[in-house]
């Protein structure tokens, strides 16, 4: 429930009654919002009168005769404009000629009230009015979000682009000091460190480039019918060399002649992604089990591992932007923490979403369903990308 | 200090990112030193409790924000003597500054010296020799 505060400014005493008796027990149910609003009002029988109240606490909503003995309310506005830049004025008056209406819209003045009016008339517009002022603050508050969010993504950013680097440059330090020997040989350990770091940061950008893309949209899809059994046959090459050297299989279950209509490269990606994470997060003589399936339009990938898995606590927090769960097991693997939060906005580029089971010490299932691309899911996402603009 | 002196101390070296506990390993070792390394701080308490280093060598910012402040007051209760060097790139990072030289500093950061990161192998170890000696 909320209150917003309301000033009614009327030199007739019967007015300033109406305006009280009709508001103080009103209650707007406001449905798009999902609120109640109440009403707390008070009252001022002249223009110098609610001046010097709105100077002190601008009302929330002005509720204004235009007709009153001293100063008339053009002039009230013209006066507290300065110190009530949020407040909605509704101009309440019996002579409504054309020249009065453009300038106190002019002025800023959101609504007109003619007099003679009802209690219902009188509701109606205070309602429209708090509907306004409620959205307004909604959408600031949207915004201040959208911006903590914001710098927080590249605080992080910041903060994962400058490890890798001040690691290397200790490195490079010890190079200088010849601080390990004075042979090549002793430092073989440290340069081999080195490229890893580098490699993390390379991949880092990388990620964040593909991330920027599609979230940007400006990512140019090509939809043709991608071989599935071929997809999932190139990402088990691509991590064929390190699933090998700590003696991990990979096996896969793929229907003969599975395809689907989508963009090659986001496929690899969604595959490379899921596939590389199920060995880097695995055990030495661990395995990897591929599976996919067709029902319909809907295609469900399944990538298993026997590796170090999570808690429900990890796994809650998993798909969010930089999140990698830092623990003593994951110390030693390489991750952007933008990997599975890509994954995530790929997914849902083919309508679909993704999802993990985990058990902490035995292993991660992720599974991803996705739908065909098609032209006309293409031109909707495109219509839905204006109307969020 | 001679090399033999040196095989005779360990130093335990404690972060959370691999390649600083490597870096120091190795420097540490290459001048002499034995060296323990542990990545958190329960692993760090856990050597200190079972009295291994003669040295420390820690990170401020671990799985809490303050897991070195700890560890140096822990090491330094269990042996006031014991050479405690505090490693940090919160200064850089996040602005804040603080250093270990005022008596005030002194009387609630219980580390001998503060070093920002990235720490230099030579400021590593003249400390600790300069530590060791007093």
């Amino acid at each position: 429930m909320l209150t917003l505060h309301v000033l009614g400014v009327d030199d007739e005493l019967g007015m300033r009654h109406g305006l009280e008796r009709a508001l103080a027990a009103y209650q707007a149910d406001i449905p798009d919002i999902g609120d109640e609003v109440n009403f707390d009002i008070s009252l001022a029988e002249t223009g110098e009168q609610a001046v010097e109240i709105i100077k002190a606490q601008a009302p929330d909503i002005l509720l204004l005769d235009y007709k009153l003995p001293g100063i008339n309310g053009l002039e009230v506005l013209d006066q507290t404009a300065a110190s009530a830049e949020d407040m909605l004025t509704i101009m309440i008056t019996a002579y409504a000629s054309i020249e009065t209406a453009i300038s106190a819209t002019k002025q800023g003045v959101y609504d007109f009230l003619p007099k003679p009016f009802t209690p219902a008339d009188l509701k109606h517009t205070v309602r429209k009015a708090a509907t306004r002022i409620i959205l307004a603050r909604r959408a600031r508050e949207l915004e201040q979000e959208n911006k903590r969010v914001r710098f927080d993504f590249i605080r992080v950013l910041g903060h994962e682009l400058k490890a890798p680097l001040s690691s290397i440059s200790s490195y490079l330090y010890l190079f200088q000091d010849h601080a390990l020997g004075e042979t090549l040989k002793d430092y073989d350990n440290i340069s081999e460190r080195c490229l890893t770091r580098l490699e993390q940061m390379r991949k880092l950008i990388a990620d964040l480039l593909d991330m920027t893309r599609i979230e940007s949209g400006q990512k140019s899809r090509s939809i043709s019918t991608v071989d599935l059994c071929a997809a999932v046959e190139r990402a088990v090459d691509l991590i064929k060399v390190e699933a090998d050297s700590r003696n991990i299989q990979v096996k896969t279950e793929v229907p003969a002649d599975c395809s689907m209509a989508g963009d090659s490269t986001e496929i690899d990606m969604i595959l490379n992604n899921l596939v590389s994470n199920a060995v880097k997060y695995n055990r030495p003589d661990g395995q990897v089990n591929i599976s996919l399936t067709r029902d319909g339009t809907c295609i469900t990938l399944r990538v298993a591992d026997t590796g170090i898995g999570m808690t429900p606590e990890e796994a809650d927090k998993l798909f969010g932007e930089f999140v990698r769960i830092r623990n003593e097991k994951t110390q030693d693997i390489l991750g952007s923490g933008l990997g599975l939060s890509i994954l995530k906005k790929l997914s849902a580029l083919y309508n679909g979403d993704i999802s993990v089971e985990s058990k902490a010490d035995k292993g991660s299932t992720f599974t991803v369903r996705l739908h065909d691309a098609s032209l006309a899911t293409e031109n909707e996402r495109d219509d839905s990308r204006a109307e969020n603009r | 200090m001679s090399s033999t002196e040196k095989a005779k101390l360990t130093v335990l070296v404690v972060d959370d990112d691999p390649d600083f506990r490597l870096q120091q390993e190795l420097t540490l070792k290459a001048a002499g030193y034995q060296v323990v390394t542990a990545a958190n701080r329960a692993q760090a308490e856990a050597v200190i409790a079972a009295n291994t280093p003669d040295a420390m060598i820690a990170d401020l910012m671990m799985e809490e924000a303050d897991d070195g402040f700890i560890l140096c007051y822990m090491a330094k209760k269990k042996d006031p003597k014991m050479p405690v060097i505090l490693a940090t790139s919160v200064a850089g990072e996040r602005g804040i500054e603080f250093d270990a030289t005022t008596d005030e500093e002194k009387s609630w950061i219980k580390a001998d010296v503060l070093l920002a990161k990235p720490v230099r192998a030579e400021q590593v170890l003249g400390e600790l020799e300069r530590l060791f000696k007093e």
